[in-house]
């Protein structure tokens, strides 16, 4: 079987595979070794939230918009000046390429 | 079995065509005599790119001349110059080839179910396979004309599916997005070819690049075609029409007008390396396409984890995927007059950024299905609407960790293969180049992982409790692009050895396809 050979044999994708296999075989064990006797739709299986009531699961489940709330306001700026040149004219997309356009050129004729 | 791989490059191009037009007629019979069509007949032209593909890696490059009293035939008797409508297939037109046969299959597997209510789906198909030959014919083509001549057929087939749900208003604003862009393309792509006509009065790829001087006449045309080309394949800062279309495009579309972006990637690596290849010190062009690269990953994906649409994320991703190819084979140009940094470092990032296009179209083109696959069932794209569809889509989760893993360059993925050429081979080039690349493919995990916090996992929401799996059809579109996923996971090596080296070496070796058609004598 061939493999990506960069020196390193760790990176083998069958050696991760094996590795994978392995880790899967514990971790099936570990849970066969699990409490099996529990009745499903009952207060054995419902959700414990330090004894507060259970939210909805709408409530429960943190929107998209929310995640990585922390990295969008500490890069507020940077998103604000990104948003800008996406305005979604298209008029503004081939100023765009009219301007790269140019820029190129410039580069090939003052580097040839 | 020779008279199908002699003539394999026409019937590749010929046979979805003539579908294309016979397809309306079928569908007048029934649209499961027009669905068993189109499979079995997208199954033959896989077979036929496949005996293609290994009578090129067995003997070089193949070409195709219409007209001629023999196909192999480049120029005719007493002429200096090819003149007639030529195919050339070599390593990287047979690695794309694959590329765009094996999405195309998947993507109308998918397609079966997915517009199965839609009206005008005698339509859907016949632009589907325009769009397939389009995307085949600009990989194939051995001469300008013909390059433009596919990259409309492409452009406008393309526009025609990314608005086919025209009840959306989205849709057809992305849809009018995408013709604006391409028709703008297409026609830059026809002025430089008028340039490179005016002054050598030739057309064939290969006469050209045998011919060209390089002047300030030749840098015009280079810097009309590569940024056009650039234009077409989403690259930053000229990208943003992609997430409109992308996102709006059905299902199965949707990784066919991504391929056909890396078809012209495709194109601006045969003008820069092919066309232009050899004549000039390729540094400046090439840090050129490197800074694109760049910023095509680096803004691709911070704009991707900003997103709350699901299809509007993937694209700004594909954006930046594209960024990693642009960077391999960015690098492998700029050192291209250098044999030493070449031998080094140049051929492995070429490999990597190569090997990168095949497994993007897989893992990208997958994840784009699983995500029209939660439209299908929910009817949204909103990240904010969903969650805990892992419940019941168990197909779709599984394959959207898989794609997911893959696109975040995780081992033992096919995506950790090629990034890991990547980074090792740009690393020795420039340090600064491999960590930003490394960044990009952090913070596409987290973005990923965000995608399947909030549309996978969490409780099971009250309003998809009578959610179910895609049909069998989906799921089987979305199969054939794992099993791909997974076989080329397991061995990188192999894949890299038999369909990228032979595309790397088909694109540094700019005299061999030169020679393949000045030096063929009748």
């Amino acid at each position: 079987m061939s493999v990506l050979m960069y020196g390193y044999a760790v990176w083998s994708p069958i050696v991760w595979l094996v590795a994978l296999l392995v880790l899967a075989a514990i971790a099936l064990y570990v849970r066969s070794r699990g409490q099996k006797r529990y009745k499903k739709g009952t207060a054995q299986t419902d959700v414990f939230l330090s004894g507060i009531q259970v939210p909805p699961a709408e409530q429960r489940h943190i929107p998209a918009h929310n995640i990585y709330w922390g990295f969008f306001e500490a890069l507020k700026g940077f998103y604000s000046t990104m948003m800008r040149p996406h305005t979604g004219i298209i008029n503004d997309y081939m100023l765009w390429l009219v301007a790269i356009i140019a820029l190129t050129v410039l580069i090939l004729v003052l580097t040839s | 079995m020779e008279y199908l791989t002699v003539h394999s490059p026409i019937l590749i191009v010929a046979i979805p065509l003539l579908a294309a037009f016979i397809i309306p007629l079928l569908s007048r019979l029934g649209s499961k005599v027009r669905d068993t069509f189109n499979v079995s007949l997208l199954g033959f032209v896989t077979f036929l790119v496949a005996i293609l593909a290994i009578d090129i890696y067995a003997n070089g490059a193949r070409i195709y001349t219409l007209g001629a009293s023999v196909p192999e035939l480049a120029r005719p008797e007493g002429y200096m110059v090819p003149v007639r409508i030529m195919f050339q297939v070599d390593g990287i037109s047979i690695f794309m080839g694959l590329t765009i046969t094996v999405v195309a299959l998947a993507a109308l597997v998918y397609s079966l179910q997915f517009v199965k209510n839609e009206t005008g789906q005698d339509r859907f198909y016949s632009l589907f396979m325009l769009l397939y030959v389009g995307m085949i014919g600009l990989v194939f083509t051995g001469d300008m004309f013909n390059l433009f001549v596919f990259l409309e057929i492409l452009s406008i087939a393309g526009a025609g599916l990314a608005s086919y749900r025209v009840n959306l208003a989205d849709a057809v604003e992305g849809g009018f997005k995408y013709i604006v862009i391409s028709a703008v393309s297409a026609l830059l792509v026809l002025f430089a070819i008028g340039i490179l006509y005016g002054q050598y009065n030739l057309l064939s790829i290969a006469a050209l690049a045998n011919t060209m001087q390089f002047n300030t006449l030749d840098m015009i045309a280079l810097a009309m075609l590569a940024i056009a080309f650039v234009m077409k394949l989403a690259g930053v800062p000229l990208h943003m029409w992609a997430p409109d279309t992308y996102a709006v495009a059905p299902a199965g579309i949707t990784p066919m007008i991504y391929m056909s972006s890396a078809a012209s990637m495709y194109a601006l690596y045969r003008v820069t390396f092919t066309l232009y290849g050899g004549q000039f010190d390729t540094m400046p062009i090439g840090w050129v396409v490197i800074i694109l690269g760049v910023l095509s990953m680096f803004i691709g994906v911070m704009m991707a984890i900003y997103q709350t649409d699901i299809k509007r994320l993937m694209a700004y991703h594909a954006i930046s995927q594209s960024g990693y190819m642009l960077l391999g084979v960015g690098v492998g140009l700029a050192v291209l007059t250098d044999p030493v940094a070449l031998a080094n470092y140049g051929r492995d990032a070429m490999n990597g950024g190569i090997f990168h296009i095949i497994n993007n179209a897989l893992y990208k083109g997958m994840l784009f299905l699983t995500a029209e696959a939660i439209f299908f069932r929910i009817g949204t794209r909103d990240l904010n609407k969903m969650g805990g569809l892992a419940h019941n889509m168990k197909w779709t989760t599984i394959f959207f960790i898989i794609g997911a893993l893959a696109i975040s360059g995780i081992p033992p993925f096919n995506g950790f293969a090629s990034k890991l050429l990547i980074y090792e081979s740009v690393f020795r080039f420039n340090p600064l180049l491999s960590i930003i690349a490394m960044f990009v493919s952090l913070v596409t995990l987290a973005s990923f992982t965000k995608v399947f916090y909030s549309a996978f996992t969490g409780p099971e929401m009250p309003a998809y409790r009578e959610v179910r799996e895609v049909p069998k059809s989906m799921i089987i579109g979305m199969g054939i692009m794992v099993a791909c996923i997974i076989f080329f996971s397991i061995f990188p090596g192999l894949v890299v050895d038999t369909i990228v080296a032979p595309a790397t070496d088909a694109l540094i070796d700019q005299a061999s396809y030169i020679n393949g058609v000045m030096g063929a004598a009748p």
